[in-house]
């Protein structure tokens, strides 16, 4: 079953350099599409102004998009009226990057995991005092840690805090946006593991945002790669990482160093002001798209040498 | 590495400590403790570890920037054959950039924003009396060229804000080399920046090494740059080397229980299973336990790591690590 569909989601800036001078119009997010079926993880990758971020926040409606649609379980969120989008938020949640500066210091972590269901008027206090409870030990956390503030954890501890308050309202679609990547090497392995028990016991859809690529192998059955606002390539991650199609994910993958293999890697550069972004998503093999103009020989000979 | 004559720069029981006092309780951290390492002319060697293992500590202490109260308490630092301890501010200042370039994370607040960034190059190059005036202004250019700025003449005019963060962070190695040291200290140099971005200055840094017989000290968090640019690594944990050795042999068979958990944890080599993470997280270093401080989180832990702290064993030539599991068990 399709619980995330998103079409042509369009997000456009306007910018303008001086008052009387037109605005330049840049194109953040540019015709993105794709879909996540229920109890998927897919994968959102690109680098810094790929427009990733951008996108999640049209999806949660946390900025307006300029155009496209987004079903969730089939029903448009984008033309939603306001009390049917807060109803609809309990189903979306969302774990930020920085645990550091998404928990308000002035709050218990007990107060902050507990504040969904008390927004919307869940249970009686003893039943959310015990939803709490059960919250924290789920993402592995001393219930007896509860009355204290965020300043009081470690980065990692932060960011199961963040992790049990967004589960607080049994969401079913948890976007995540580089939730691991503030933390230590140790500890994101931590944060993962969660990630992976809580998505098989609550059966949760997961949208990952990030720039890690290692990450996104590990975690997502799908991926779509971002670059300069539009989807270039998108598919399976296990054939991404095999046969990756455009140039930009080669370049991609080929600039991440592996600690098992030493020396340099065969790195290969993307030309950026060769860049087309009128070129629409061609299937290159089964389920595999990329925005590539013909056939590249190239993509089979590097599927094994780019590997993960 | 000609392995003739001193390394070029040699560290011996280096120990760093910060001293605080909170009502009346005085709280010792001891950032780096009995740190040693050396590095030939034109080695990488990668210090590597997680934050508050005191990599950083380490390279602030070598060229006197630690931050206060932080302050070497003992140990030996021989740089081409000086002890850098024994100099004043002004002598260390003089080291520092002349002979250690020096290059840190945040490419935003180490250049001046109010300078241009080919200002900054021709002042350095002037403090240390390489080149004055106009010709410090033509060397400004051919080091932001050296480090392949595009259209270098004109970039040499632009303020710090007005370049990439891939773009600020060459200018500052370009800063970091103007005075050809042989020796760079880099802390975290490419953290902040994207894949592809990190992958040109570690090139970058590569062709240096190569070109003209830079050593490198890379101070990092990821494996996977170790595994790109060290000749030899060292991994840190709560204050101490736990595992120094060939880069390739640490990483292809890492011999300390630490360095096994951190490849361990990278994801990406088994989609979807569950990491051999580490439990817990760092112990706090100014209440360390008397054994080995890794023993908590160890899963090969056995009595006598809770009695006595490991010494360093060897496991192979040049390869070794500070655990139990290796040399004699104590009494």
């Amino acid at each position: 079953m399709t619980l995330v569909e998103v079409a042509k989601l369009e997000k456009r800036f306007e910018r303008r350099t001086a008052p009387w001078r037109r605005p330049r119009i840049i194109r953040a997010v540019d015709r993105v599409s794709f879909s996540i079926d229920e109890g998927e993880t897919f994968g959102l990758v690109g680098e810094s102004g790929s427009g990733k971020t951008t996108t999640v926040r049209c999806l949660l409606r946390l900025i307006e998009p300029t155009s496209g649609s987004f079903r969730f379980r089939g029903e448009e969120v984008f033309d939603m009226p306001p009390s049917r989008l807060r109803a609809l938020r309990r189903d979306m949640q969302m774990v930020f990057q920085d645990p550091e500066s998404s928990l308000d210091p002035r709050m218990t972590a007990g107060a902050i995991i507990e504040e969904g269901l008390v927004i919307h008027r869940i249970g009686t206090p003893a039943d959310r005092r015990s939803r709490v409870r059960e919250l924290v030990e789920m993402v592995g956390l001393d219930a007896g840690m509860l009355g204290r503030y965020p300043g009081e954890f470690s980065g990692g501890q932060r960011q199961r805090i963040g992790i049990a308050r967004a589960l607080a309202l049994e969401p079913a679609f948890l976007v995540a946006d580089e939730p691991v990547s503030a933390l230590d090497v140790s500890i994101q392995a931590q944060v993962v593991n969660l990630l992976l028990d809580l998505q098989q016991k609550l059966g949760l859809t997961l949208l990952l945002v990030a720039h890690d690529l290692r990450l996104v192998r590990h975690l997502s059955s799908r991926l779509a790669v971002m670059y300069r606002g539009r989807i270039v390539e998108t598919g399976r991650a296990d054939a991404v990482f095999r046969a990756p199609a455009h140039a930009y994910t080669r370049a991609l993958l080929s600039a991440v160093p592996d600690p098992r293999r030493g020396g340099s890697p065969d790195r290969l550069t993307f030309d950026h002001a060769g860049f087309d972004p009128g070129l629409e998503l061609r299937e290159v093999a089964p389920g595999h798209w990329a925005a590539v103009s013909g056939t590249d020989p190239e993509c089979e000979s590097l599927g094994r040498t780019l590997s993960l | 590495m000609n392995g003739q004559g001193p390394p070029l720069l040699e560290v011996r029981g280096l120990t760093t400590e910060f001293v605080s006092e909170t009502g009346g309780v005085r709280r010792v951290v001891r950032a780096a403790d009995g740190v040693d390492f050396e590095i030939e002319r034109g080695e990488v060697l990668a210090l590597a570890g997680e934050s508050g293992s005191g990599k950083s500590a380490t390279a602030l202490s070598l060229v006197g920037l630690l931050p206060p109260p932080g302050r070497v308490v003992s140990g030996r630092i021989l740089f081409e054959g000086r002890e850098l301890r024994a100099l004043d501010d002004s002598g260390m200042r003089r080291v520092r950039g002349a002979r250690i370039g020096v290059v840190f994370q945040e490419p935003m607040t180490a250049l001046n924003p109010v300078f241009t960034v080919g200002g900054q190059i021709a002042e350095a190059l002037e403090v240390h009396g390489v080149a004055r005036g106009a010709a410090a202004r033509v060397r400004a250019v051919e080091l932001l060229d050296a480090v392949r700025i595009p259209d270098p003449a004109r970039r040499a005019a632009d303020y710090p804000h007005q370049l990439s963060g891939g773009m600020r962070q060459r200018a500052l190695i370009a800063a970091a080399i103007a005075c050809r040291p042989p020796l760079l200290i880099a802390d975290e140099p490419t953290t902040a920046l994207d894949a592809t971005i990190q992958a040109d200055i570690l090139d970058l840094l590569d062709t240096m090494r190569r070109e003209s017989g830079l050593a490198v000290l890379l101070i990092t968090h990821d494996l996977g740059v170790v595994a790109r640019m060290a000749d030899r690594a060292a991994v840190m944990y709560a204050g101490r080397i736990v595992e120094s050795g060939p880069a390739r042999e640490v990483l292809a068979s890492p011999a300390h229980p630490y360095t096994r958990g951190l490849l361990a944890s990278v994801p990406g080599h088994e989609p979807g299973m569950r990491l051999a993470a580490i439990p817990g997280s760092v112990p706090d270093l100014a209440a360390l336990p008397p054994g080995c401080a890794f023993a908590p989180r160890c899963p090969d832990r056995f009595e006598a790591c809770d009695r006595a702290r490991p010494e360093a064993s060897g496991v192979s030539p040049g390869h070794a690590a500070r655990c139990h599991l290796y040399g004699e068990a104590p009494r």
